[in-house]
């Protein structure tokens, strides 16, 4: 395997890792700090998540990346290769055969089972950073419940916009107790959080925090009485699969402005075209 | 007639408060009683300790020596309450000790700015307290917002509007409805007048007087200013070097001081 | 007229001495040795010359001036209460239940209106706002305050008007004990009239008072006894003992 240890990382960091997400999964959605390593790759890219999969990967796990939902773009092919060569363990481009997932920006439309794990790309995991950017001070925030801020900020998008504005990165209250930023997923994937089969998992390479969602949890996203929570909605399928129920990409296809409305989890949007065929 | 109660229950207790950075550089052997509905005003020049006492009371910096004692009011339901109704002030974790600052009591800070969401709307600057007690009504929180701002005299129009764009004064009274919102009986407030136009203190102490009787709000007020003193607050202390020199109901204290230097300090204001 | 009633107030050889430390320490004695009681229904009118502080008294039974030496004591249906050694604290509800207090001028608060200055003793006291402004409102109208005035702030009033916010003030709350600084000095005959029929009023009802009036006539009309401090107030000077001269 050209000298690397199996996944890239040693086990004194993957036992390290492991035992930050038992942490993780017996706090859920509470930060645990981490010893990052350095990955081949720079801040930004994905080392997070990386990280997480390679301490919980095993020798016949099946692996699948997707970024923004799909599995070819550049990405997703890198990181999906890279641990074809520092793991040798079988991908896939099929979400319903893959053991672990790492994701970026989403979260696939097709329900996971509780023998999956989801593993997701993090760049910032202090929901509180945009209006404190004092660690110490959110730290204490998070122990003291202090979430009063969350609202002021869903409260200003609607006192500007008239709704809450924030269409990604969504906070959400796990298990009644802590507020989680769920990684930049289109709000539209927040209900998949809530009561998932399969247990995810959260890495941010940068801050060198993880956190967890456990199976079964309650995660409600922040919202007001009279201002519920909604998601995402188009007015046309997808125009590949004719698909109504998943996230859309909006893609140019002249320069006429002319535009197609398309799955962004290419898997799914491909075995729907299957089914039909 | 009979004879009147005069007792009152006292809500914060200073046990001989000692914190000092160098000799006579803080405050030392403070001592006294602060009672429901009563507004106790500290005054002295500066580099007597009053700051420093003003921090040590609210919780943000503990004392070298003594005790910070809290009497909870019963209908408001604080946790770690000894069996005899007394919270000390440092015994209890620091979490909780800020908990008590956020949501029991209140700050006002000298300068506005300190005390403001600069980047959020009027609105949001007052709800937030409310927020964080688990208000979840949008409606609700701009109605509480408008009425707050008008209680404090700022145009309800202007609850959309950031803190930034507000004179000196406005934000000012825009920190003073964002701390009250939730009543806490208990507020700090350090030269909330300080920096202010006359006319704009003027309209800003009238106003803290009529909130003060209208909530029943306890204060502890840090001044230089005597005539503000004068005005807000119904017991004086008098501190230099760290010391209090002298104690008593306003009026005495500034119409018949007894301390050299109270006496000194009384007759160097100018009145115009 | 009231001799045989129990006192409500008594003061024991009350004693007072400012220290000037600006001054070098110099000592100013302007009470010494002073007792007097008081009944409820009584008025006490305290004369001397005018100067030697009468006004000192009065704030020292209000407790705006520490004491010196000697006793004050209000006697309640229910037990004493010494007012030399009273907490701070205290004062706040004797002020507002006790002992009113008319004081020689008004002491202005920027943009209190005068229909507000005299409703606060009442709202202290947890009062209905709707009610205390319409017993202030009447008391204003009583003293002959232009309408006009009663929504603006004292600050700008001539002398007579604002005597008689500050008195108003003063009566609408109908404290047991009633001190009164030269209470008629700005005001004119027919106004006079008013407040003297004011403290005859608070005399029937009960009411303790001590005053200082520097106008002959409406001392006579309204003092029950008169108390002649000179001997007792000495500047730099001793005094000898205690003599009271019914009227």
């Amino acid at each position: 395997m050209n000298g690397y240890n199996f996944a890239y990382l040693d086990e004194q960091t993957k036992r390290m890792i492991r035992r930050g997400l038992l942490k993780a999964v017996a706090i859920p959605g509470y930060q645990v700090p981490f010893g990052g390593r350095e990955m081949p790759m720079p801040y930004g890219w994905g080392t997070g998540g990386m990280q997480l999969t390679a301490s919980i990967l095993g020798e016949s796990d099946v692996l699948k990346v997707i970024d923004q939902g799909a599995d070819d773009t550049t990405n997703a092919v890198s990181i999906r290769a890279f641990f074809e060569r520092v793991a040798g363990v079988e991908t896939t481009t099929e979400t319903g055969k893959a053991d672990i997932i790492q994701t970026r920006h989403r979260i696939p439309e097709v329900s996971l089972r509780h023998d999956q794990i989801l593993v997701f790309q993090v760049p910032i995991p202090e929901p509180l950073r945009f209006i404190e950017p004092s660690e110490e001070e959110t730290r204490l925030m998070h122990s003291l419940e202090e979430y009063g801020v969350m609202h002021v900020k869903l409260y200003e998008d609607i006192a500007r916009h008239g709704h809450i504005a924030t269409t990604y990165a969504y906070p959400v209250k796990v298990d009644g107790r802590y507020v989680t930023d769920p990684s930049p997923i289109p709000k539209f994937d927040n209900p998949k959080l809530h009561m998932s089969e399969a247990l995810m998992l959260f890495g941010a390479g940068r801050e060198k925090r993880l956190y967890a969602i456990p199976p079964y949890t309650r995660v409600e996203s922040l919202d007001f009485d009279d201002h519920p929570f909604e998601v995402q909605q188009w007015d046309e399928p997808c125009a590949l699969c004719g698909a109504r129920d998943s996230f859309l990409d909006e893609v140019i296809i002249d320069d006429a402005g002319g535009r197609l409305f398309v799955c962004s989890d290419t898997d799914y949007c491909q075995s729907r075209r299957e089914e039909v065929a | 007639m009979r004879r009147p109660q005069l007792e009152r229950s006292a809500l914060l207790e200073a046990r001989d408060i000692t914190r000092l950075y160098g000799p006579e550089k803080g405050c030392e052997g403070i001592d006294f009683r602060l009672h429901a509905g009563e507004v106790l005003g500290i005054v002295g020049e500066s580099g007597s300790g009053k700051s420093t006492l003003l921090r040590v009371l609210s919780g943000l910096e503990a004392p070298d020596a003594g005790r910070v004692v809290y009497h909870p009011p019963v209908d408001r339901g604080v946790d770690e309450v000894a069996e005899n109704g007394e919270l000390d002030l440092y015994a209890i974790g620091e979490a909780r000790r800020r908990a008590l600052l956020r949501m029991e009591w209140g700050l006002v800070h000298q300068n506005p700015r300190d005390g403001l969401r600069l980047e959020v709307s009027a609105g949001a600057n007052v709800g937030e307290r409310l927020m964080a007690l688990g208000e979840r009504h949008y409606g609700q929180l701009r109605a509480a917002g408008q009425d707050w701002m008008s209680r404090v005299e700022l145009d309800p129009q202007r609850i959309d509007d950031a803190p930034r764009t507000f004179s000196g004064g406005m934000q000012q009274r825009l920190q003073i409805a964002r701390t009250l919102v939730t009543r806490p009986r208990l507020v700090f407030m350090d030269e909330p007048t300080g920096g202010l136009d006359v006319s704009v203190q003027a309209r800003l102490l009238d106003m803290l007087r009529t909130l003060v009787r209208q909530l029943g709000l306890s204060v502890v007020l840090v001044t230089h200013d005597l005539a503000v003193a004068r005005l807000l607050a119904h017991r004086l202390m008098v501190m230099r070097r760290g010391r209090v020199v002298e104690a008593g109901l306003t009026d005495q204290i500034l119409d018949d001081p007894q301390h050299a230097y109270t006496q000194l300090l009384v007759s160097s204001v100018l009145t115009p | 007229m009231n001799a045989m009633t129990t006192p409500f107030l008594s003061v024991e050889a009350l004693d007072k001495t400012f220290v000037l430390h600006g001054q070098g320490g110099t000592r100013l004695e302007v009470m010494r040795d002073l007792s007097l009681s008081l009944s409820p229904g009584e008025c006490l009118v305290l004369a001397g010359r005018s100067g030697i502080g009468k006004s000192t008294l009065l704030k020292m039974l209000h407790g705006s001036y520490r004491i010196t030496g000697g006793s004050l004591c209000l006697h309640f249906a229910d037990g004493e209460l010494e007012l030399a050694e009273l907490p701070a604290h205290a004062w706040h509800t004797l002020r507002r239940d006790v002992i009113g207090y008319v004081s020689q001028f008004l002491r202005v608060v920027p943009r209190v209106c005068a229909v507000e200055v005299v409703m606060e003793p009442l709202l202290t006291r947890g009062a209905d706002t709707v009610e205390a402004r319409q017993l202030a409102e009447a008391l204003l109208a009583r003293l002959n305050l232009p309408e006009r005035l009663w929504s603006l702030p004292p600050g700008t009033f001539s002398g007579g008007e604002q005597q008689r916010v500050n008195i108003a003030r003063g009566f609408i709350g109908e404290h047991p004990l009633l001190l009164l600084d030269e209470p008629t000095a700005s005001l004119d005959a027919a106004n006079r009239d008013v407040v003297v029929a004011m403290i005859q009023e608070a005399k029937s009802r009960g009411t303790a008072m001590l005053g200082i009036f520097h106008d002959e006539e409406v001392r006579e009309r309204v003092a029950d006894r008169l108390l002649p401090l000179d001997r007792h107030m000495p500047g730099r000077t001793t005094a000898p003992t205690v003599e009271e001269t019914p009227q």
